[in-house]
This record gives C-alpha cells, structure tokens and sequence, in this order.
C-alpha cells in the first residue's frame, strides 16, 4: 500500500510538472497583457511595468521563475488586486468554494442515492417515473437556470432564503441547491442502474430464500455493490463541483475561489492564474488517488498494490 | 460494518428533510418601515466587484474611485452643483499666468487624528510619479510641471512642481493654464495620504484597520476582500455636521440579475448604475412602472475606422458609414437604456449643443451622394463591388446585437457587405493596438470634465488612444492653442471648431452618449451622481 502510494505521488509531481509547463505557455502564447485596458498607458509607464514583474526576462528565466514559485508555494502579488498577494487570494477563497462545494456534494450524493434506490426498488412503478423524471430535468436544466429559479421562487416570492450573498447558514442552501441538482441527477440515474443490476444477482435471490427482509436486503447485500460506481464518479465529481462553481458564485455573489479561476484568464492576471491552476490541479489529483483507495476498500475484489503476479 | 451503513444513510434521510425544511424559520425581520424620526441611516449598495486597490496612488478603476470618493477628500471635491468647490483646501490663489496655485489647507483631520498637511498632499503626488512605486495612472498627473520627466525617469523628483511651503501652504506649478485643473484636485490621484504612516508602512492601503486612515466624509471600518466593505461616518471629518448617514454597506455583486433581485427583495437600496448594472432584459418593465432614473454621462460608444486601410483611407466613404446608421433606433430597439445618439464626439454635458450634433442622424440620402463620391475616387463603379468591411467588438452580447443592427444597416442603406468578427477582452485590444481591424467599437468615459479629454486622444495618429490612424496639423494646431488659451471663451470656442474639423473627417462613427440607468429606494434622497457619472453619499440619507 505505502509503495502504492508513493507511486502515485510520484506520477502527481510529473502531472503537475506537465499542467505547470502547458498552463504557463498557453498563457504567453495568449495574446494581450495584464495591463491592457480601453484607456491605454503611456509606453514608458507601461515598460517599467513590465519590468517590474520580470516580464521583460527571456521566456526560459520566467519560467524557471515559474517553477520555484510553484515549489516554495509563494506566487507573489495578484496583478489586478493590488492589495492581495495570490497567497491571499487562494487562502480566503477557497475555504468559501470548499464549504459550498461540500455542502452540494453532500446534497447530491444523499438525495442521489435515495432517489436511485428507490426508483430501483419500485421499477417501472411510479415512484421510479416520478424521481427520474426529476433526474432527467436535473441534468438538462443548466445550474445558473436552477440558481434564478431558486431564487425567484424560494427567495422573492416566498420569502424564505435570502437572494444571494454569503454570510449565514441560511444564505448557503440555495446556491448549494443550485450547485447540486445536476450532479444528483446523475448519482440517481448511476444508482438506479446499478442497483437494478446488483438486484437481479443470484446471491439476492439466496437472501430472499433465506427469508431475509427486504429492508436488510436492500441495504445489507445490494447497495453495497451498487454504490461502486457511485464512489467512481466522486472523483471527477468533487473536481468538478469545486472548480465548476464560477457561474454559481457569480450568481449569488460567493466569494469563493471559483470567481478568480475565471476572470484572471480574461485579466491575464498571470500570477493568479498560476497559482490558482496549480492548487486546483492539485486538489483534482488527491480527489482522484483518494477515491481509488476509497474503492480498494468497499471493494475488496480490487487490488491496489498489484501484487501477485504471474498467477 | 453494515450495521453502520444502514444508520449512516437513515441519519442522510433526516439530515436531507432537515436541510429541505430549515428555511422556513428564518423571516427577514424588517419591522416595517414606519415613517418615524428614527429612520435607519443604513445604506446598501451594490459595487460589483472587488475594488483593485485602495491606495489613491494605484487605484486606476471606477469601482476603487468608489470607495475613495468617500473615504478620502482632495484639494477640492465636485460639489452638488457638478463644479469642484473647497474641500481639504479652504481657499487657493492663482497666478496671472493661470499657471501657479497656492492652496491654503484646513485644519482638518485624519481619522486618527493626524493633522492633515500640505505635506501629505506633496508625498502622496510624488509617490505617484516615482516609477518605483508602479502606479498606472501617475499620468494623471502631467499637467504638474516636471512630473511627466519624473515619472518617465529622464528628470528629478525635485523638480517637479509640486511643494509644500509649510504645513498648511501648497504651491502647484502646472506646465500650462490648465482651466480644469481644480476638477483634477478631486480626481482619486490627487488625493493625499496620510504621510506619518505610509513611510513606515508601505502596504498600509492592502486592509481596514488602524493604518488605513482616511479625510473624507466616511470612515471604511472592515474591508473583506471580494465580498463586502463597511464605511461608517467619520466623527473626524470636518464637514461632519452635513454628512447623514451612519454607515454604508457595499457589497459585491457581479451579476446584474441578482443585483435585481436583492433590490426587489429589499436588500439593497440602489441597483443599476453608476456602482451596479441593470439587467438589458428588465429595462422596459423598469421604464414601464416609471422607476427607472436616467441620467445623461460624459461618455461616447464609437465605431472606430481604421483609416490607413482602403476603403477606409477615403474620407466620404468613411462618412457614408456614419451618415447611413439609424442612430435613435439602436438605442430605441437594443441598447434600451435612453442613450443619446451621438454626431459629434464631445458629450452634450460639455458641449450642450452636440445633443443634436454635427449632423442629421439617419441621413441615408446623404449617405449615398458620400458613397458614391467616395467610391469614385477609389476608381469603383458600385459599391457591390467593394470588399466586405469587417466590423469588430469584443465579445459581449450587448456590443453583438449593436453590430447586427449595423450590419444590416450598412448592407440595407448602402449595399456594403459587412462581416462581424469578435474577439475575447484581451485579444481584442491587442487587435486595435496594433492596427488589425477595419472598424471597431470601443467605449470612452471621461477622466474629468472638460472636451479636452474627448479630443487629446485623437491629436497624433500613433498615440496610445488614438487607434485610427488619423490626425490632421489644423486639428493640433487647435488644441495646442487652446492649452496656452487664458480667456475660457475663446478656448472654448478653440475645441469647438477641432471638435469641427475631426467630425468632417470621420475617423470615428460616434453611436451613443452613454448614460447612467439605475433604480433606488424611495427613501433614499440626495444620492449625489455627476455628470462623470462618479457617485457620492456625502450629503444622502432617508427620509
């Protein structure tokens, strides 16, 4: 398992060597600058600019400039927000994108789940119509229509949540709703498949022989099996729900990290977009060596180590 | 183990029911609004975005000018009446020669009680202009003689013209009679700071707190990046007596929907311009129920032709582009937000005559008898003959539907194929710089009030705003003269006719004066917005 591992951080640093080296030269390549606006600059304003953040060193000296940066983790100054250091801006964002991206999580895998076992229990039933139905509306509506919608009905008609914003727990569920809808869909339709796969095994049916009640069947021998991919699709998923929640944040005002993800590619906020890049990149590859062990361990029929060869 | 498992989903199940229906406990517990003395002096504002920096010095954006307008006070500050009256300085005396100010400062405080000094005025300038310090609007300040050399590197911080004699006497020396130059005293780059503690702290703009101290009419009391800063009256200030409110929340919103959305639901007091902006989508509703508040701005929306390129090089083809766009109804049918059309380049808030312009909008005869002129000194007998013209923007859905409406202008009126062609922010500007464009728009919003800054940009074809290629020695020779101009009425009438000369050449299309679109509370009164379109609190409050 150790060894496993250290494999696996081993092909991460390579990873990130590769993200780091492909980010920096797309971003040069990119034309315009960080100091381009409607209003331009006089040039010799705009050149000591540029030599004060080293803009005017030969690629190879920025980009090795680049590298030590990554590994002593400091990124300097945001060019944009002159007051924060991208240290800072990754530092206060990202518990904010982390908590609203847990709480979605959360809301996608528990409703997902129960409506996946359910719609499998009472196949072709009209439990299983009505919770795919709002599986399938689930992954057509696309979150930012999910997010006004919410907020017309939940917030101005009815009064109940605040619009948007991000002070209380109160002003949390919405854009976690909003965030959560379209993954849930998908962890419904993913279990309900499996689990009427798992169901129709013949080890099920020895349960039911052995008169075993269907509650203890259902979470005892099917779901445990049927949760498999469910685990699989956690990866990408936590991946996704934290670098994907630019529009919700947006939307309800968050100040999460999401926010900076996007709009320094259009600032060329190059400093920002480094660092931004490679914390995600990182937090993508642990979410991914995290649920392969995850999996080793539900399923016991995965070896990770590899070992035993030549059987 | 499965034990386990089993609990820990019924324990999702509850949790699940308990998320669905914990909302409906918390009521927004407004005690309704009843008209009492006691109305809470508590405003809301949405300011979009996280201001860039706080440091009057760095700060080059209109959400930074925000904040600064407030908290901070210059020499002079734009007064109810839109004319800079005596702020920080009580009074000032100016040379014959238009070229001196001496600036006698008020004894006036910090919000740590710091007297405020000529000398802060003088460190906060030079800091500006010291090419170590990165300030990107230090240009700003080159109507102060030497500056431009200081900051350029090729002179002395000593001798830039710029001095405090003592503690409440400041001597500026200008380069020429700038007649605007009190405007400029109360632009954000010529505020002072507060030198005691900028000298030993060179980063205490980056937070609230008790470095960030402040000599304007509100005191900035928390600053929590990318989400919200609170400003609280400033018991140091010393026209306290006037300023109202107690605090104002600003908050930072970057979706006009939303931004909507709370004003509807009451969470916030302004939506909409000049901080906000207002959903495209919602401005008939708004105009329907007559909320909706327009005011006209220093500002231009303009097609820029590129005139180094055929068929734009000629000027009667160029003024058959202009003369063929139906201008009132862009804005009547897309724009939707009351904008003027502009045939003239200098906004109506400075030149009130341009509110009709240079010409007649809509002018489609004209425009023919321009095309065909133009088309025969290029040697073409019909203007299907012409290559498509390529008409550029950046990526935006407002600035697309503009185009299309162009385009189909053009091709209509004309018979000029015109194809559209888009390009993200940054690439965009890269394109206009260096000259890869045939038409295109771009936006321009005045610094300070004078025509002046709507005309210096276009006097050398390579300067940095220029962007068209275009300059003519009669239309320099005017503006050159009005810098040297002492008498107001002659100078005036000096950028009238530049303002003539460019029109007749063309080398832009002006489309729209811009103009301020917002809704507010009905409380709300004596929110100060002027005709730059920069917003003050200093005399609001609710009724």
């Amino acid at each position: 398992m150790a060894k496993y591992i250290g494999k696996r951080l081993l092909y991460m640093i390579i990873s990130l060597w590769l993200i780091v080296t492909a980010t920096f030269f797309l971003m040069r390549v990119a034309p315009g600058n960080p100091f381009a606006s409607e209003k331009k600059l006089p040039p010799e304003i705009e050149a000591n600019l540029q030599a004060h953040y080293g803009l005017d060193k030969p690629w190879y000296q920025q980009y090795t400039d680049y590298l030590v940066n990554v590994v002593t983790w400091d990124f300097g100054p945001s060019f944009k927000y002159k007051s924060q250091t991208v240290n800072d801006l990754i530092s206060e964002g990202f518990p904010v994108s982390f908590l609203l991206g847990m709480e979605a999580i959360f809301i996608a895998v528990a409703l997902g789940v129960l409506f996946g076992v359910i719609a499998a229990l009472k196949q072709n039933k009209w439990q299983d119509y009505t919770t795919m139905a709002i599986a399938v509306l689930g992954i057509s509506v696309p979150s930012f229509i999910m997010a006004s919608f919410l907020q017309y009905f939940l917030a101005i008609k009815l009064g109940v949540f605040p619009v948007a914003r991000w002070e209380s727990f109160q002003h949390t569920i919405l854009p976690a709703i909003a965030l959560a809808a379209g993954p849930m869909a998908y962890i419904a339709r993913l279990t309900r498949s499996s689990m009427i796969e798992v169901l129709a095994n013949d080890y099920i049916k020895t349960a039911k022989a052995k008169g075993l009640s269907s509650g203890v069947i259902t979470v005892k021998h099917a779901m445990r099996n049927a949760l498999l991919p469910v685990v699989t699709y956690l990866g990408p998923l936590t991946a996704s729900i934290l670098t994907g929640s630019f529009v919700i944040e947006k939307i309800f005002g968050i100040p999460g990290l999401g926010f900076h993800f996007v709009t320094s590619i259009t600032n060329r906020d190059y400093t920002v977009i480094m660092g931004v890049t490679v914390f995600y990149s990182i937090i993508l590859l642990v979410a991914i060596l995290l649920v392969d062990i995850a999996y080793g361990i539900i399923d016991p029929r995965i070896k990770l180590a590899g070992g035993k060869k030549g059987e | 183990m499965k034990k386990r498992l089993s609990i820990f989903f019924s324990m999702l199940l509850v949790v699940s029911m308990f998320l669905a229906a914990c909302g409906g406990g918390g009521d927004n517990a407004d005690g309704g609004g009843d008209g009492g003395k006691d109305v809470p002096q508590e405003l809301k504002v949405n300011i979009n975005t996280e201001p860039p920096s706080l440091n009057p010095g760095l700060a080059q954006d209109s959400t930074s000018g925000t904040v600064l307008r407030n908290i901070m006070e210059g020499l002079t500050r734009i007064g109810q009446k839109d004319e800079p009256e005596a702020a920080m300085a009580e009074s000032w005396e100016i040379s014959d020669d238009l070229k001196t100010y001496t600036f006698k400062i008020r004894d006036a405080q910090w919000s740590n009680g710091d007297p405020v000094t000529a000398q802060d005025f003088e460190y906060a300038w030079k800091w500006a202009l010291d090419p170590n310090n990165q300030s990107t609007y230090s240009y700003q300040l080159y109507y102060i003689e030497g500056a431009e050399a200081a900051n350029t590197g090729k002179g002395s911080m000593d001798d830039v013209g710029v001095k405090a004699i003592d503690d409440k006497t400041l001597e500026v020396k200008l380069v020429n009679p700038t007649p605007y130059f009190l405007e400029l005293t109360a632009f954000y780059t010529y505020l002072p700071v507060n030198s005691k503690i900028a000298q030993e702290n060179k980063d205490w703009a980056t937070d609230a707190g008790d470095d960030y101290t402040t000599n304007g009419p509100f005191h900035m009391t928390e600053w929590s990046h990318s989400d919200k800063i609170i400003l609280e009256k400033s018991d140091t200030y010393w026209d306290k007596d006037t300023v109202k409110l107690d605090s104002i929340e600003m908050v930072m919103i970057n979706d006009p929907n939303t931004e909507l959305s709370m004003f509807d639901n009451g969470e916030l007091d302004w939506a909409g311009a000049p901080t906000g902006a207002l959903p495209t989508d919602a401005m008939q509703a708004l105009k329907d129920n007559g909320t909706l508040v327009t005011q006209a701005i220093a500002g231009v929306y303009n097609y820029k032709f590129n005139t180094t390129v055929e068929p734009l090089n000629n000027e009667n083809i160029r003024k058959a582009l202009s003369h063929a766009l139906n201008r009132e109804e862009l804005i009547a049918n897309i724009t939707q937000g009351e904008q003027l059309p502009a045939m003239g380049i200098v906004p109506p808030t400075m030149f009130p005559e341009n509110e009709k312009g240079h010409f007649p909008d809509n002018d489609v005869e004209a425009a023919k008898e321009f095309l065909e002129k133009g088309l025969e000194e290029l040697g073409y007998e019909d203007a299907s003959e012409l290559p498509a013209i390529a008409l550029s923007y950046n990526t935006s859905e407002a600035h697309q539907k503009i185009a299309q409406a162009v385009q189909d202008m053009w091709s209509q009126n004309l018979g000029i194929e015109v194809t559209l062609d888009n390009a993200e922010w940054n690439v965009y500007l890269d394109k206009l710089d260096n000259m890869d464009f045939q038409v295109a728009r771009l936006g321009w919003l005045g610094d300070f009030n004078d025509a002046m800054n709507f005309l210096e940009m276009y006097k050398d074809a390579d300067g940095g705003n220029n962007q068209t290629g275009w300059e003519d020695p009669e239309f320099q020779k005017l503006l050159e003269q009005s810098q040297t101009e002492t008498d107001p009425d002659a100078r005036l009438q000096l950028l009238k006719d530049a303002e003539a000369i460019f029109m007749d050449a063309m080398p832009v299309a002006p489309i729209y004066f811009y103009t301020n679109n917002w809704v507010q509370d009905e409380s709300l009164k004596e929110v100060f917005v002027s005709g730059l379109g920069d917003v003050q609190y200093k005399w609001a409050y609710f009724e």
